[in-house]
């Protein structure tokens, strides 16, 4: 009994929680970079379920003032997710912004073929040290 | 009963969806996972009585974030080449961390709790006194550009700042009479004759939003990606360069600015006036005057710099493609 008051109570922070870690894990398993801005875009999203679960009161409606209306729920963590999806996109778009331009001068988005490349200029770089890269 | 109901549908949607996201590698098909991913947790807002927070992340994750993904796979390529390294060590640190956060959860208020510590404290003072002091029915839009608006402002800047960086990375490549725009959407007619029919509702609808934000849900930022969706979806579908003709991309950068010096000009007239920084109640002979005039002017400066920062970048994203 107590495991399902447990469940009921916490359900929404670990459903968070798990796509939080989902985020997380694309991040730094894959090696695809836009798939990587992907993977934080998840775990963005999961925060901000996260805060507006927390700011949710049973019963509550929604924080605009009315006469007949007696209970609210927490209007403050709707103000900061509301700037941070905002603020979010414009920094996925300098994430992405990057991305454009890496492919531009590798070739690739692969995190595992730029490294390559990166080595093969460091290890030509090393053999003849006067030639000017 | 049926709210908790919903709630727990969406959540395992958002989960599906997430999942999905990860094993796919066909990048194409991720971002069009993630605008689910995104609209679901709009609508899960929307049951948790977050109703600003619901519709700018319907109109951003679900709208412009989609757009500025696919945008960068037509200039970076659609899949995904097979992992490298084993997952395990990855799929380790994940587990691990992820049991550490569900344990920290273990003593948490429950959720809906009215008694929880996140309700009591300044929440409790914004809902019962802002009528009083504000005095704007939406209690969002009183904590985001009054009690708040220090923090709001350096929001602004970080926008304005990010749309800045994006114009040093790439720019917005010039649009040229008579090279051959593409047309991804020429052929689809029915689409074009519909979208110049909504088009003049959703601007309408952003204005709304902007002026009518603190009697309503809605504000600066809400208004400025909604009516830059309208000019987005109006340059997707009447092919490259058409919204450029209407807004010309020069423009940008200066209104983007000349919202941030709206915003910090309102707030540097009250310390002229010998108050605080962003004290509204300067602006008017009545303190509850001088605050309504204070947050219209600022949601002014927000609207405007969010709506010319979001255009800005699709601009850069989109003008990349035609070279």
């Amino acid at each position: 009994m107590d495991l399902m008051v447990l469940l009921a109570g916490l359900f929404n922070y670990w459903v968070a929680i798990v796509l939080m870690m989902s985020g997380f894990y694309v991040v730094i398993a894959r090696g695809n970079l836009v798939k990587k801005l992907v993977g934080l875009g998840l775990f963005q999203a999961s925060v901000f379920i996260l805060y507006i679960s927390i700011g949710k009161v049973q019963g509550g409606h929604a924080p605009i003032l009315g006469a007949l209306i007696e209970r609210y729920s927490n209007p403050l963590p709707q103000v900061l997710i509301l700037t941070a999806i905002v603020v979010g996109v414009a920094t996925t778009a300098v994430g992405l912004a990057l991305i454009v331009r890496i492919r531009a001068a590798y070739g690739t988005v692969e995190e595992a073929q730029i490294l390559a490349q990166e080595r093969a200029e460091d290890a030509a770089q090393a053999e003849h040290p006067d030639d000017p890269a | 009963m049926i709210e908790r109901l919903l709630d727990l549908f969406l959540l395992a949607l958002l989960l599906i969806t997430s999942l999905a996201a990860i094993r796919l590698r066909d990048l194409f098909a991720v971002v069009m996972l993630f605008g689910i991913y995104s609209l679901s947790a709009a609508a899960l807002f929307m049951t948790l009585d977050a109703v600003d927070v619901a519709f700018t992340e319907a109109a951003v994750g679900a709208g412009i974030t989609s757009v500025l993904m696919l945008a960068t796979l037509r200039l970076t390529g659609r899949y995904e080449q097979p992992p490298t390294h084993s997952p395990l060590l990855p799929l380790g640190v994940v587990v691990t961390t992820g049991a550490v956060l569900i344990y920290a959860t273990l003593d948490a208020p429950h959720f809906g709790d009215p008694t929880a510590p996140a309700q009591r404290q300044v929440a409790a003072h914004y809902l019962e006194a802002s009528a009083g002091e504000v005095g704007v029915p939406n209690v969002v839009t009183a904590v985001l550009a009054s009690y708040r608006g220090y923090d709001t402002l350096g929001e602004t800047l970080v926008i304005f700042t990010a749309g800045l960086v994006v114009l040093l990375l790439l720019g917005i490549q010039p649009l040229q009479p008579h090279c051959p725009t593409r047309r991804p959407a020429s052929e689809q007619v029915v689409l074009q004759v519909i979208v110049k029919m909504l088009i003049p509702f959703i601007l309408l609808f952003g204005a709304y939003v902007q002026f009518h934000g603190d009697f309503g849900a809605g504000g600066g930022f809400q208004a400025g990606v909604i009516i830059a969706t309208g000019l987005v979806l109006y340059d997707l579908v009447f092919g490259d360069g058409a919204a450029q003709q209407v807004v010309p991309p020069r423009w940008l950068p200066r209104l983007a600015a000349a919202g941030v010096l709206l915003y910090g000009g309102v707030g540097v007239y009250g310390l002229l006036k010998g108050h605080a920084l962003l004290d509204y109640r300067v602006l008017a002979s009545e303190p509850l005057a001088g605050q309504h005039l204070g947050i219209l002017l600022v949601e002014l400066g927000v609207g405007l710099t969010v709506f010319t920062v979001v255009l800005a970048i699709f601009y850069a994203f989109s003008s990349r493609g035609w070279r």
